[in-house]
């Protein structure tokens, strides 16, 4: 789960990290508000939506007058922003966060990550900062500093100052990093996150250690003991049809193309659209149903996949291990005669009363398309597609 | 031989007495497997099944010789299960259970590693379907009618399409020496390269098939290892060829967040050490068989 950066900020001020004075505001009559409050000469007006980049789609803009944080906000306030990570649909921005303009002398790159080759929390930290990580690791590797976090003694000291020198701080400085160094930390520690990063870090003219931009990630599985870190969670920066997903405990992923899918298991999943492209088509999406698909869970996995208008065929792949396949036909069967599909489907069952299932389809007397292999199912799923956009084509 | 479990294995179930705990432990006790108790703290003294029930690990270790351990543990106590196990000496435990936080693992991982090597437990998963040597012992929750028994040593994350491979393999009259699930997590008990390794000492594998997926470096660690210090061929098949980049694909540690991590990029290193790789996950069983034929 990600949050927004102010509240990423408020999280860190609570751990004793330096933040540049700011307020929230949700019109521009706010944000000339908290630009008062705040005081002085120089403002930055930052949308709020997860995602990083925000600068190059106008959602960061530094403003010297009140006029202009009026203007930034309403420019701002209300509009889907683009950037290369929320997708081409982009996030609606409903809230701004307003903060005092900083003085910069230096930016510098710091997070918390979690390492999966070594298993631990990792501290990263360059003198680099601005950029985004992924293109510093490309070009220039070696002004990247890892420093691996042992979770049974968590982050030392010396650890701490390592990095803190790394980054081009000097002596005078070196205690307030610290401060600042084990004050992420905790926070990535004791709320389970599993990101936490501030980019840029900034070094003010008067030689202060500020964090400009702060993102925070969190893991899912851990939200059930992070009560409030769970209430943090803004649904409009989700997409609609994962969240409702989601809330019904289905796995769903919206991707660009036209054969909907419905699959048991992340992996069988994946695989299934592997062929789906192989055979020649494009997937809809990413579900997987889990264990346990009873007939409801059926029926609302398919709502899910045809409120996708684009959708051009449905691919049903179950291979039943705990599930049985006459379960899974009779909630396949009941889904489609509630549902009144107008578009064809392909069922694939495999495993457990295979046999059963495919009689219980074969009796229904609906025009359900169906095969015995992945291959064989992928390849008339793509087929029937290709004939519903030609028979979609001609009326 | 098979690798971690074999018919005379001695196991328990942890979460014996819940819902998933009793319907598992009844379907691995069909199967053939050893079963000899189980673990809910509480119920100490009580029969289940017709086996005894345990407060703690340590107990069924001392009074039933427990040697493996399977954990239906709801998420927020499925670590601490698990360091149970390790610290009461069972010697090879599956986590089943899904949703462990990930912190969570750190310090159970960080917890094995305490142990001298060769008293430390083996772990598998979490969010995994299990291990099934076919014909002998299942300690998982897969459909058991659909392996055989035989010689080829596969490695998965997924159970589901771990189903799929034993059953094109089948159908084709191969069989399995084992099956290892290692999950969908970030975090995991072991990966796929310290299964190579399992596998290559063992009698009976004379071939592993690798199914990977998206996400993390375990895939290619395996195919290097494979590389150096392995004389069995392997075989693997990636999935996620249409994952779009940064977006988690059911599996928590199904994600590319970094190079080298899409089904593409370990597809091309793989190759490139030696590695067979099935074209699509319909042609996992048939790769398989080509690459036996071509060992006789």
């Amino acid at each position: 789960m990600d949050i927004h950066e102010y509240q990423a900020k408020e999280i860190l001020e609570g751990y004793g990290v330096k933040i540049a004075e700011g307020g929230l505001a949700y019109s521009p009559e706010d944000a000339i508000q908290r630009a008062r409050e705040i005081g002085g000469s120089v403002w930055a007006v930052k949308a709020q939506i997860h995602s990083g980049a925000r600068g190059k789609a106008g959602g960061v803009k530094i403003c010297f007058s009140h006029e202009e944080v009026e203007a930034a906000a309403e420019s701002m306030l209300g509009k889907r922003l683009v950037t290369h990570q929320t997708g081409p649909e982009g996030k609606v921005c409903s809230r701004l966060y307003i903060e005092a303009g900083t003085d910069i002398e230096k930016e510098l790159y710091f997070s918390f990550l979690v390492d999966r080759t070594h298993e631990r929390i990792v501290m990263v930290g360059s003198a680099e900062g601005g950029m985004e990580i992924e293109d510093l690791a490309e070009n220039s590797p070696e002004k990247i500093k890892k420093i691996h976090i042992d979770p049974a003694v968590g982050l030392l000291d010396f650890q701490a100052r390592e990095m803190a020198f790394e980054l081009g701080l000097d002596a005078t400085q070196i205690s307030h990093a610290v401060k600042f160094i084990s004050g992420c930390y905790r926070a990535m520690r004791d709320l389970d996150a599993n990101m936490l990063e501030i980019n840029p870090l900034v070094v003010t003219k008067a030689g202060e250690l500020i964090t400009l931009d702060a993102k925070m990630g969190f893991d899912d599985n851990a939200l059930f003991r992070r009560q409030k870190v769970a209430e943090l969670r803004d649904k409009s920066q989700e997409h609609p049809q994962e969240m409702a997903a989601a809330d019904r405990g289905l796995s769903y992923v919206g991707l660009d193309g036209d054969i909907g899918c419905m699959i048991n298991g992340a992996g069988l999943a994946m695989a299934t659209m592997d062929m789906i492209k192989l055979a020649g088509g494009e997937p809809a999406n990413f579900l997987d149903v889990g264990g346990g698909a009873s007939a409801e869970r059926t029926e609302k996995a398919f709502r899910l996949v045809l409120a996708d208008k684009g959708v051009k065929a449905m691919l049903v792949n179950i291979f039943a291990g705990i599930n049985r396949c006459d379960w899974i036909a009779e909630g396949v069967v009941h889904a489609v005669q509630k549902i009144d599909m107008q578009i064809p489907l392909i069922v694939r069952l495999s495993g457990t009363n295979v046999e059963a299932g495919r009689k219980i389809i074969a009796d229904s007397g609906l025009p359900i398309i169906t095969a015995t292999t992945l291959a064989e199912a992928a390849e008339k799923a793509v087929q029937a597609r290709n004939e519903q956009v030609a028979k979609e084509g001609a009326a | 031989m098979s690798i971690l479990i074999n018919k005379q294995t001695r196991i328990i179930v942890q979460g014996f007495t819940g819902k998933i705990g009793t319907f598992h432990a009844d379907d691995m006790m069909n199967y053939g497997s050893n079963v000899v108790g189980g673990i809910t703290p509480g119920k100490g003294g009580q029969t289940h099944l017709g086996k005894p029930v345990f407060n703690t690990v340590k107990e069924s270790v001392e009074q039933e010789g427990a040697e493996a351990s399977i954990i239906f543990v709801p998420p927020a106590f499925a670590a601490d299960s698990i360091m149970e196990a390790a610290d009461a000496g069972i010697k090879y435990c599956v986590s089943i259970t899904d949703g462990i936080p990930t912190q969570d693992m750190m310090k159970v991982k960080q917890y094995l590693r305490k142990f001298p090597k060769d008293e430390r437990m083996v772990l598998t998963g979490p969010n995994c379907a299990g291990t099934i040597s076919p014909e002998q012992a299942m300690l998982g929750i897969m459909p058991g009618h659909i392996y055989k028994r035989g010689v080829v040593g596969v490695v998965g994350r997924s159970g589901t399409l771990g189903y799929e491979a034993a059953d094109q393999m089948t159908e084709l009259g191969i069989g399995i020496s084992t099956s290892v699930g290692i999950g969908g997590d970030p975090i995991n008990g072991s990966s796929h390269r310290d299964i190579f390794e399992k596998f290559e000492q063992d009698d009976e594998t004379e071939l592993v098939l690798m199914i990977g997926e998206i996400g993390g470096p375990q895939e290619v660690d395996a195919g290097i290892y494979a590389a150096k210090n392995m004389n069995k061929p392997v075989v693997a098949y990636i999935a996620g060829l249409t994952a779009p980049k940064g977006r988690r694909m059911g599996h928590a540690g199904a994600i590319i967040s970094s190079a080298g991590e899409s089904a593409a990029e370990k597809v091309e290193m793989l190759q490139d050490l030696g590695v067979t790789i099935s074209p699509t996950p319909s042609a996992m069983g048939a790769t398989v068989a080509k690459v036996l034929a071509g060992m006789k």
